[in-house]
């Protein structure tokens, strides 16, 4: 589903690169956390991954698709199959729940039918089904991220990339955005989440992968990861 | 297809919410276009106006030849013949002693003296060529064509000519050639001016909204559904403008008609600009809708290109 074959990123030649030759295969419906701490370019992976930068060298191929054919123009085609959460949430602040996940159907055409029929369904899915009418600043910080995942998934995209989404969550509502996430994985959803939280790494069963300096210090199943 | 057109009508609807919520910086830009768009008509039909007028007066330049009473019917269609064929004549015309006759008493109509005058005796006029020149400069040339002794000889009286208005009509050539120059600088720097506004204002209205931008690039939001709205917004202002222009040109020929009719104003020949105006209304009408237009959209597509990068420009 991602593949990343010796992936280097340079932003400023003195600083030497930011990624250095990183290979990572991840296969379709794995959940794998992304660990390191600032710096380590765990950021830069995820810009990489959706395009926000291009590589330096190496090759990049997500969902088929390889990111040294991609034209400019057909960016907002992979952008529509990868989700992308952040963890600012990036909502749009003048309009409600319901417009903000609507909007990410809006702009691929979705007709207006279609998006009242979907909307709430997913809004289900995150359980924010009774907020639908509230406006993002008198959501709690959980429930935005929860509207933000909502919009993420609501196109059913095969990837959803999760940009430490619990960064700015006090841990019982970094909770519910993970227990989020987990649904989405087991319903067949690619998921890649980057974290700071050793609380949840730990607490997750999955695929641990650390980078460090801009390459992967290891990648291993939690089991290990725990037992180091 | 569907698609699509649920696409282009969020995008026209997008631009029109977006053109009533930055209302006052619309406001800002639409004057701005409106005088331009309003100096670019005026001049139009002051050109159109002068155009006229140098038309008028150049088209009553002739040379009239009057041939002697013994020149006979061939001789006098042999020299017309001669004279169609020079480069620097436009049109010739014969007046047989009848015709001439015919045309004096219609143009004398009113003087019965003179009338009578001219029956009692025998008809005293002269059969006459009349010559139109190309334009003025080739007057010269057919005065002296017709200098030629084997011509001269046919001829009852000197020819007369218009040429000694001549120097009038120059004036009036070259002042209307300085008014169109003006014209031209003056609807140049406005055009500048409005577009650099236009500009601006859009340019504002896409920094107040940059992080929505940001949001939609990421989501996936193809270029033409970011910019559209910002283009549909500008469009409105072209056409807003365009037809705020004519409606202002129509209001000032009101005003005109009613005060301005009676005093003659020379050159300016208020009531056939008025015609002109009024003849060609859906014409300016549309090509002021067509500038104004192009205007608006070319300025927003330009404004918006530096948002339009997959990489966001750093805050």
């Amino acid at each position: 589903m991602i593949l990343l074959d010796r992936v280097t990123k340079t932003y400023n030649k003195n600083l030497g690169p930011a990624l250095d030759r990183i290979s990572l295969h991840v296969e379709p419906k794995e959940f794998v956390i992304v660990v390191g701490q600032s710096g380590a370019g765990k950021s830069t992976l995820l810009k990489l991954l959706t395009r926000e930068e291009r590589p330096t060298s190496g090759k990049i191929i997500v969902g088929g698709i390889d990111y040294d054919k991609l034209k400019d123009r057909d960016i907002p085609l992979l952008r529509r199959k990868i989700g992308v959460v952040f963890q600012d949430f990036k909502l749009l602040p003048n309009r409600t729940v319901f417009e903000n996940v609507a909007f990410a159907l809006e702009i691929v055409g979705v007709s207006t039918r279609e998006i009242h029929n979907t909307v709430p369904k997913v809004l289900d899915i995150v359980n924010l089904k009774d907020k639908a009418g509230r406006m993002p600043q008198e959501l709690s910080g959980g429930e935005r991220q929860r509207v933000a995942i909502a919009r993420a998934i609501v196109r059913q995209p095969k990837i959803l990339i999760a940009d430490e989404p619990t960064g700015n969550l006090d841990p019982k509502h970094a909770w519910d955005v993970i227990a989020v996430l987990e649904k989405i994985n087991k319903y067949g959803t690619t998921v890649l989440l980057t974290t700071h939280n050793q609380d949840i790494v730990n607490k997750l069963k999955r695929r641990v992968v650390t980078i460090k300096h801009g390459t992967i210090a290891s990648d291993r199943a939690n089991a290990e990861y725990n037992a180091k | 297809m569907r698609r699509k057109l649920t696409t282009f009508a969020r995008i026209v609807r997008t631009g029109m919410v977006n053109f009533v919520r930055n209302l006052w910086l619309a406001i800002a830009a639409m004057a701005i276009m409106i005088v331009t768009l309003t100096i670019i008509l005026f001049s139009v039909v002051v050109n159109a106006t002068f155009s006229n007028t140098v038309a008028q007066i150049t088209d009553k330049i002739d040379v009239s030849l009057y041939l002697k009473d013994s020149v006979s019917d061939g001789q006098a269609q042999n020299l017309v013949k001669q004279l169609q064929a020079l480069p620097s004549v436009k049109q010739v015309t014969f007046l047989s002693k009848a015709q001439a006759l015919t045309a004096y008493e219609q143009q004398n109509a009113g003087n019965q003296q003179l009338l009578q005058a001219i029956t009692e005796t025998d008809n005293p006029l002269p059969a006459t060529v009349r010559i139109k020149p190309v334009d003025l400069n080739h007057i010269g040339q057919i005065r002296s064509y017709i200098a030629q002794p084997k011509i001269a000889q046919l001829q009852s009286d000197p020819a007369s000519d218009s040429g000694d208005r001549r120097a009038a009509i120059d004036k009036i050539t070259h002042a209307t050639n300085i008014l169109r120059r003006v014209g031209v600088v003056a609807v140049l720097v406005f055009a500048i001016i409005s577009v650099l506004i236009i500009f601006n204002t859009i340019q504002m209205a896409i920094f107040n909204r940059r992080d929505e931008l940001q949001i939609m690039r990421l989501l996936g939001a193809s270029t033409w559904y970011i910019r559209g709205p910002f283009v549909v917004e500008s469009v409105i202002y072209g056409v807003l403008s365009a037809v705020a222009s004519i409606l202002l040109i129509n209001a000032m020929f009101i005003t005109a008609s009613s005060s301005l009719q009676a005093t003659s104003f020379g050159l300016l020949d208020i009531s056939y600009s008025q015609s002109f105006f009024e003849s060609h209304y859906w014409m300016l009408l549309g090509s002021q809708l067509a500038l104004g237009v192009f205007i608006g959209a070319a300025s927003s597509v330009i404004a918006t290109r530096r948002y339009l990068k997959f990489k966001m420009p750093r805050k």
